[in-house]
């Protein structure tokens, strides 16, 4: 057991933690303001294979980074026109996008790399040195790993809170998720609103999947996300739509996550498969017993049009 | 000029506007839903500081006019007005812009949110930084919304969220939301549809209140009482036109005169006299429903109770005595404990719903939307509803006739004289009053010997009331037997032939509507008077 809990599983779990986070906090605006988004699992793999397509062909990890933000505002707006604009079913849309990021990834590896499954190393985002930080006893280690993205990430966590829960701007895009009709009485443009949030959740979406491929990895591998999307979303639930609980349910997934890879060299007698699933099971299990009756924002899924 | 009474039948009053320019005033304002025509060239004109009535009954297009005013609805043709300055209202916001205050029909408040939280929101902030970045000051708003609500004289806490607050409460947060960005023009969509007496009491004096603060108000609604009390002047809508207009003296000469206008304004808001009242019964035939030591084991009698054919039954009480129970143990939604019924000396005490409609019980459920029709489905679909078998569309068990369906619909359309815009029009495309009468002409339709009609009424305007009481009375002449259960006293002195009153899931007063006497039915109803048990 000394061996499971060690500073190297922290640091294991909180890169772990962060490509669920970012597409929870996708998930959150975009449900927030009235979309069901279930697309989110496409538009990482989407963003993870932009982050690695640009960065092979340009040679820096930070172009391929915002090419996969790119990415994202493009599937995003991609989801928020069938959704938003043309008012079609949020749920078949959203399963649309998750079909075609895996899809369109996986056949794109041959074309472009001549070779199946998986593209060849990149170059990745470097972690950063913080002095002072990474002196401390025993969690410098922890900031030792730590990229700039990673920062950013922790930055988002709190911006995205700040706007949603304490500005106009929040209040507006909550407004649009409770009731379309009563935020459109009160004088705000609700198909603008909600558009803009279906494309911040894709940014947030592809955030997630090119810190799998160029920060945590240095490639590119066909379904590499592994359902992180669909984790999102669970998290999204259990944190009850709000960001701070959210964010510790994504943590609670990293170290689920995380043990999983530590017991898997630990005790090889356990199948590999059955670790590997534990955290889906711990998020079954949460959302079967715990978590109760969650609801959410009571405009989630219904297209608005004035009569 | 006796007394300040002046009608006016004519649309035009220019010779007004030289003056002070109107408030609003609109021109030539038409708008069509398909083949209907919610407005048909409506011109309108509400002087600054006045409050303007605008009656109507459902259906004539009262709603659509005031969501053109407010920008909800883009106007086929016209010209909107606003003190004295053309302008093109695109949507809300603009209209907020030019102040325009509207207290929807129904709650435009968001439950989740705060009192303040709803006031302020889609309010004010200009620029990235301001509404990106700087925290909202809900602070201040709450000061704003206590200082308001005193000066119109009542009290809020601006912390509670709205779907806490009762619904009294709610309506004057929607006011403060009206007059927020500083609207000078208060438009209200029935205000009071959904307040109980007191509330609405309460409501009057806000308005009051604001009428004194030099805001202008339209008021819309099919109420008459509200209208002669509130209103300067009134604008009579029938059918999406203008019917006619009338000056409302703040005194009246004497009754009479009154009695007068109100006369005139319901003859113009229906087209007609106001219906008559209609004779009693006159055959009363045998038994129909008869119900014995019945109770539901809980909060439900015993009762013993009989309907004969050829008898309007009404059934009164305080909301919540018994009533909803009652009809549920009719129709078989619970079981009796004890007891027993019987339809024509038949005993349908253990029969399914299914049975007990084949055996000739109908049923006007009092929640229309929960019960008597699915809002999203065709007027088709929901006329033909409940019919299992047997039916006049259904030459099989396993096959529905499109095409008779089709027809069995029309035929209650034409019947009932629902307003739709084709059969084929989702339900709610109607307005509540031509939804009950698609229910009631439905239920007619089974030929019951039995109509459990609950609440049949509520909401309604003065023609859909007429109609609806027209439908349960000839079903009465023909012979069948009526259980009307109705919180509304007039009604049942208007149509009932006899009163039995609940309390506490009991009966506890019986008396022919003839021998009625108005003061013992409240000291019944209220529990006051406990030797008139029987």
């Amino acid at each position: 057991m000394s061996h499971l809990l060690t500073i190297s599983l922290v640091i294991s779990a909180l890169h772990l933690a962060l490509p669920i986070l970012m597409p929870m906090l996708g998930g959150l605006i975009s449900e927030r303001s009235g979309v069901m988004n279930i697309g989110l699992e496409g538009m990482m793999l989407i963003g993870a294979f932009s982050a690695v397509l640009v960065t092979y062909f340009t040679g820096s990890p930070w172009l391929g980074l915002v090419g996969a933000l790119c990415s994202g505002v493009l599937s995003g707006s991609a989801l928020a026109l069938m959704t938003v604009t043309l008012r079609g079913d949020q749920v078949v849309a959203s399963a649309a996008i998750n079909l075609i990021g895996a899809g369109l990834t996986a056949a794109l590896i041959p074309v472009i790399w001549d070779i199946d499954g998986l593209t060849p190393s990149v170059a990745k985002i470097p972690s950063i040195h913080v002095p002072f930080l990474e002196d401390l006893p025993a969690v410098g280690r922890i900031f030792r790993s730590l990229s700039l993205v990673d920062y950013i990430c922790f930055a988002l966590v709190f911006l995205v809170w700040w706007v949603l829960f304490r500005t106009d701007a929040g209040l507006r895009i909550r407004a649009c998720g409770e009731s379309a009709e009563s935020a459109d009485v009160a004088g705000i443009a609700v198909v603008r609103t909600r558009f803009f949030a279906v494309v911040s959740s894709g940014v947030f979406g592809a955030l997630g999947g090119a810190y799998l491929s160029i920060v945590t990895l240095d490639m590119f591998q066909a379904s590499m996300t592994q359902g992180r999307g669909f984790l999102a979303l669970a998290a999204m639930v259990f944190g009850k739509w709000r960001v701070w609980p959210g964010a510790l349910a994504c943590i609670a997934f990293g170290f689920a996550d995380a043990i999983a890879l530590r017991a898997q060299i630990l005790w090889r007698g356990i199948p590999h498969e059955l670790l590997i699933a534990l955290p889906y099971v711990l998020a079954l299990f949460a959302l079967a017993t715990f978590v109760g009756r969650a609801s959410g924002p009571a405009g989630v899924g219904k297209p608005f049009t004035r009569a | 000029m006796s007394a300040g009474f002046e009608a006016i039948m004519t649309k035009d009053d220019a010779s007004r506007s030289e003056l002070t320019p109107a408030a609003i005033r609109l021109s030539g304002v038409s708008k069509h839903f398909g083949p209907v025509k919610a407005n048909r060239s409506i011109d309108l004109t509400v002087q600054p500081g006045s409050v303007h009535g605008l009656l109507g009954e459902n259906g004539a297009g009262k709603s659509t006019l005031m969501k053109i005013l407010f920008g909800m609805i883009r106007p086929d043709a016209g010209r909107i007005q606003i003190a004295g300055e053309e302008v093109m209202l695109r949507s809300s916001a603009d209209a907020l812009a030019h102040g325009i205050g509207m207290v929807q029909q129904h709650f435009s408040l968001i439950g989740k949110l705060t009192v303040a939280e709803n006031l302020i929101l889609g309010r004010g902030s200009k620029g990235f930084a301001a509404r990106w970045l700087r925290p909202l000051d809900l602070e201040a708003a709450s000061r704003r919304a206590v200082d308001l609500s005193e000066r119109l004289g009542f009290g809020i806490d601006p912390s509670a969220r709205c779907e806490t607050l009762s619904v009294g409460a709610r309506q004057k947060v929607e006011i403060l939301k009206a007059l927020w960005g500083g609207a000078t023009t208060l438009v209200l969509d029935e205000p009071t549809a959904a307040l109980s007496p007191p509330d609405a009491e309460e409501l009057y004096a806000l308005l009051q209140n604001l009428q004194r603060d030099g805001t202008t108000i339209v008021l819309i609604s099919h109420k008459m009482p509200e209208i002669m009390r509130l209103c300067d002047r009134v604008t009579v809508l029938r059918d999406g036109a203008v019917a006619g207009e009338a000056e409302i003296p703040r005194a009246f000469a004497d009754a009479e005169q009154r009695q007068a206008l109100e006369a005139r304004l319901v003859r113009l808001m229906i087209g007609r006299n106001k219906p008559e009242v209609p004779s009693r019964s006159h055959h009363i035939w045998p038994t129909v429903l008869s119900v014995r030591k019945l109770s539901d084991g809980d909060r439900f009698g015993p009762v013993d109770l009989d309907v004969h054919g050829g008898e309007i039954l009404a059934v009164v009480g305080v909301e919540g005595n018994g009533q909803s129970q009652f009809v549920d143990l009719l129709i078989g939604l619970t079981k009796a404990k004890q007891g027993g019924i019987a339809l024509d000396d038949c005993d349908i005490t253990g029969m399914t719903t299914l049975q007990r409609f084949q055996c000739g019980i109908a049923h006007i459920p009092e929640d229309r939307h929960r019960l008597a029709v699915a809002d999203a489905m065709s007027v088709i679909d929901n006329a033909s509803i409940g019919f299992i078998d047997g039916a006049p569309f259904a030459p099989t068990p396993f096959w529905l006739s499109r095409k008779r369906r089709g027809r069995f619909a029309t035929g209650i359309v034409k019947r009932q004289r629902v307003r739709a815009s084709s059969v084929e029009a989702p339900v709610a495309s109607l307005s509540g009053g031509n939804q009950q009468k698609l229910v009631v002409g439905r239920e007619l339709s089974r030929a019951p010997r039995l109509m459990i009609a609950a609440q049949p009424t509520r909401g309604l305007d003065i023609g859909s009331t007429a109609a609806v009481h027209e439908a349960l009375i000839g079903l009465r002449d023909a012979g069948g037997g009526v259980l009307l259960l109705s919180l509304d006293l007039n009604e049942v002195f208007t149509i009932a032939d006899r009163i039995v009153v609940f309390r506490q899931g009991r009966i506890v007063g019986e008396t022919t509507t003839a021998n009625a006497d108005i003061d013992q039915i409240g000291r019944w109803m209220s529990g006051v008077d406990q030797e008139s048990k029987p």
